[in-house]
């Protein structure tokens, strides 16, 4: 009975983002733990209080990454990982999922795998299904309730939220599950969680220690630079006119030469 | 000299920042309107572990330190100070007494339920007749055998209605000379037969506070109830003050830095003449001395937590604390009034709640006028501190982290 949870810090969602000359993203130095993902590391908590599952936490990614780890850590994960080598600078989703699924295989025993929903800083979840496909377990996306889990029968019963409406789907363990907000309210740290988690050195898995060569570590896409939308201009117009149906009548006819209507 | 807070200290802030904002904040303002406490602030803080914040584990608590009880005060005032009171009278001013004065059985039956926040607490030093000059103080206690008898009221006691363990100051010698000789300090529980509390109404701040009076008539409290010696009370009660009046330093800063962001948002956000106002000078020289109080008092608050981790004496560095930081946080409160222009004479905004709440800080806990008599006393030499026979407790990250 074994969870691990996959965390990723990312640029605090109130930064204002901007793009420098260089093409580079600017988002402020302040990071937090993905919002997505503070769903998916109170459902593994609450899972690991049911079922008396360990849970691991794990992100792939250079020190800043630990914030995230030390997070999750705090709130009751048993233990934390994180994935590093300089090869995997400038990765994409593909060589962060051989990554993941790699880290999964070297602690052996995991049989669910939980994200949150996606990565709010490149607006992916394409390495969700990367990983899934690497591990060869099933994927059960944007999960909202966890109806049912059986480790012994190896069993996990979930509701999804599809575009028709809800669908409920059984599949074998293992599997990877991303979740949705709403699936729970996220917990807070706890006092002896952070005490727990300020004394932990997060132990760093290389290439070697996950068995893979640099060769997979060679990313097929980069991102080669950001530019800024294009500024939106607009002004503003008041419509005059001697009553309210007179002015609505006005404003009906821009909008129509205008070609909104 | 260290300035970085560690790693501990600030995921407890920003955990305790995230209570604040996401659970209070949103309707903090209904319930101050109201003069009603936010019914969540209690429980929560007793469940997510904020009320034990800095009592060793072993005693029921979080086992963190001094520097973090302010960072956990600040947070909470920045929201409201009606929070941080629960912390400045249930923590500061009892708490930490039954931990520098209680014996062991004293913080088993007492100190290990308020640590895990099962009891709440309080203090009640203050009467109708006494509140700067405390050894006027008129409530009695009289030794009959194996109890006492307590007698007198209380008035403007933080959580009077709410707490279920109160620290009572009384003349057990009403004939003493001097005077301070003859008080000494009691716990009561709020079952105790002659026992009667209730709440002041028509506050001009902390209106999502609650503060009452405590009436004993003839209140049997038995002797194991008594915390220290008898005629030790009143070094007591200063002793707790030493604590209290860091979460209400600590505190301020908190209300000062609201006034900071607030005032940052909003003048960025309305125009005259054609720019933002933050871009008029004299707009800027606000922002820049809430800046300045800001990081002034803050200096301070943190030099004072870092004697008390010391276990020195701080009644001097937690004073001048108090007296800068509740005096400031009053200025940049009308500063950020000021501001807001007329939205801030407006309860619309929450800038005037904290004008209203940091009023109440230049009075409790001892006034500014009294903060200045304490350091002018210190700087001619006319005050000095006697030892006492319990001194405070100082921080040891191993003990009160350790289970037993
Ligand atoms: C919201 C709130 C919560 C409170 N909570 C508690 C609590 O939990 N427990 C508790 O015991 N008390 C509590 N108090 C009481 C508080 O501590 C007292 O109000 C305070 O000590 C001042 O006493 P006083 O109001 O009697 O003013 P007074 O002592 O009557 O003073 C009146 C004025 O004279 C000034 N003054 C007095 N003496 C001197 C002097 N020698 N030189 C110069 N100026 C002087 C004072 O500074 C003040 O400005 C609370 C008060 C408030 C408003």
């Amino acid at each position: 009975m074994h969870i691990a949870v996959i965390t990723k810090s990312v640029p605090d969602t109130e930064a204002v983002v901007s793009v420098d000359a260089g093409g580079k993203l600017l988002a402020g130095d302040k990071l937090v733990v993905n919002p997505w993902d503070e769903y998916a590391i109170t459902e593994a908590i609450l899972l690991k209080e049911a079922h008396k599952a360990k849970v691991t936490i794990l992100a792939v990614g250079p020190e800043q990454h630990n914030e995230a780890l030390k997070h999750g850590l705090a709130i009751g994960c048993d233990q934390a990982i994180r994935v590093w080598d300089g090869a995997l600078e400038g990765h994409d989703s593909l060589v962060y999922a051989k990554a993941v699924a790699a880290a999964i295989q070297k602690l052996g025993d995991v049989t669910l795998v939980m994200f949150g929903r996606e990565l709010p800083d490149i607006a992916s979840d394409a390495h969700i299904f990367q990983t899934a496909r690497k591990l060869g377990w099933n994927l059960l996306g944007s999960v909202s309730k966890i109806e049912a889990l059986d480790f012994a029968a190896k069993t996990i019963r979930v509701r999804r939220l599809v575009e028709q409406g809800t669908e409920v789907l059984s599949s074998r363990l293992p599997a990877v599950i991303s979740v949705l907000k709403g699936i729970n309210e996220p917990k807070y740290p706890t006092f002896i969680g952070i005490r727990k988690a300020s004394k932990t050195e997060i132990p760093v898995w290389g290439l070697s220690a996950l068995g893979l060569d640099a060769a997979a570590a060679q990313g097929q896409a980069a991102v080669t630079g950001y530019r800024e939308l294009p500024k939106r201009e607009g002004a503003v117009e008041i419509i005059e006119g001697a009553s309210a149906q007179d002015k609505a009548a006005k404003l009906v006819e821009k909008l129509f030469a205008e070609k909104v209507l | 000299m260290d300035f970085m807070l560690n790693e501990e200290q600030l995921m407890a802030q920003e955990m305790v920042r995230k209570f604040a904002q996401e659970e209070i904040a949103p309707t903090i303002k209904e319930w101050d309107q109201k003069h009603q406490p936010h019914p969540h602030v209690l429980p929560r803080m007793a469940e997510l572990g904020i009320l034990g914040i800095n009592i060793p584990v072993k005693y029921g608590g979080q086992g963190f330190d001094y520097i973090t009880l302010g960072l956990v005060c600040e947070e909470l005032e920045r929201v409201d100070a009606s929070l941080r009171v629960v912390m400045s009278v249930h923590a500061g001013l009892n708490s930490l007494a039954l931990l520098q004065w209680g014996t062991e059985e004293q913080k088993q039956r007492f100190l290990v339920p308020q640590a895990k926040g099962e009891k709440y607490a309080g203090y009640a030093l203050t009467e109708a007749d006494a509140g700067s000059d405390p050894a006027n103080l008129r409530s009695t206690a009289r030794r009959e055998g194996d109890v006492y008898i307590l007698n007198g009221e209380k008035m403007w006691i933080s959580l009077a209605t709410k707490a279920d363990h109160m620290l009572i100051i009384a003349k057990t010698d009403p004939h003493a000379k001097p005077v301070h000789k003859g008080i000494s300090a009691f716990i009561i529980t709020s079952d105790m037969k002659g026992v009667t509390a209730g709440d002041i109404h028509g506050k001009l701040g902390v209106r999502a506070g609650s503060t009452g009076w405590i009436a004993m008539q003839d209140v049997e409290v038995p002797v194991e109830n008594r915390l220290g010696e008898e005629g030790e009370g009143f070094n007591i009660a200063m002793s707790c003050l030493d604590n209290g009046r860091f979460t209400v330093a600590a505190g301020a800063t908190g209300c000062i830095r609201a006034c900071l962001e607030d005032s940052v948002k909003y003048s960025k956000e309305r125009h005259t003449f054609g720019v933002p106002i933050a871009q008029h000078q004299l707009i800027k020289q606000k922002i820049a001395f809430m800046q300045q109080w800001y990081d002034a008092a803050r200096l301070l608050v943190f030099k004072a937590g870092w004697l008390k981790n010391l276990g020195k004496r701080n009644t001097r560095e937690t004073a001048v604390a108090k007296w800068f930081a509740t005096d400031m946080s009053v200025k940049a409160a009308l500063e950020a009034v000021q501001l807001y222009g007329a939205y801030g004479f407006s309860d619309e905004y929450d800038v005037e709640r904290y004008l209203r709440n940091a009023k109440g800080a230049t009075i409790y806990e001892g006034a500014s006028e009294i903060q200045q008599l304490i350091q002018a006393d210190y700087a001619l030499g006319y005050r000095k501190d006697k030892p006492i026979r319990c001194e405070p407790v100082a921080y040891d990250a191993d003990a009160w982290q350790s289970e037993a």
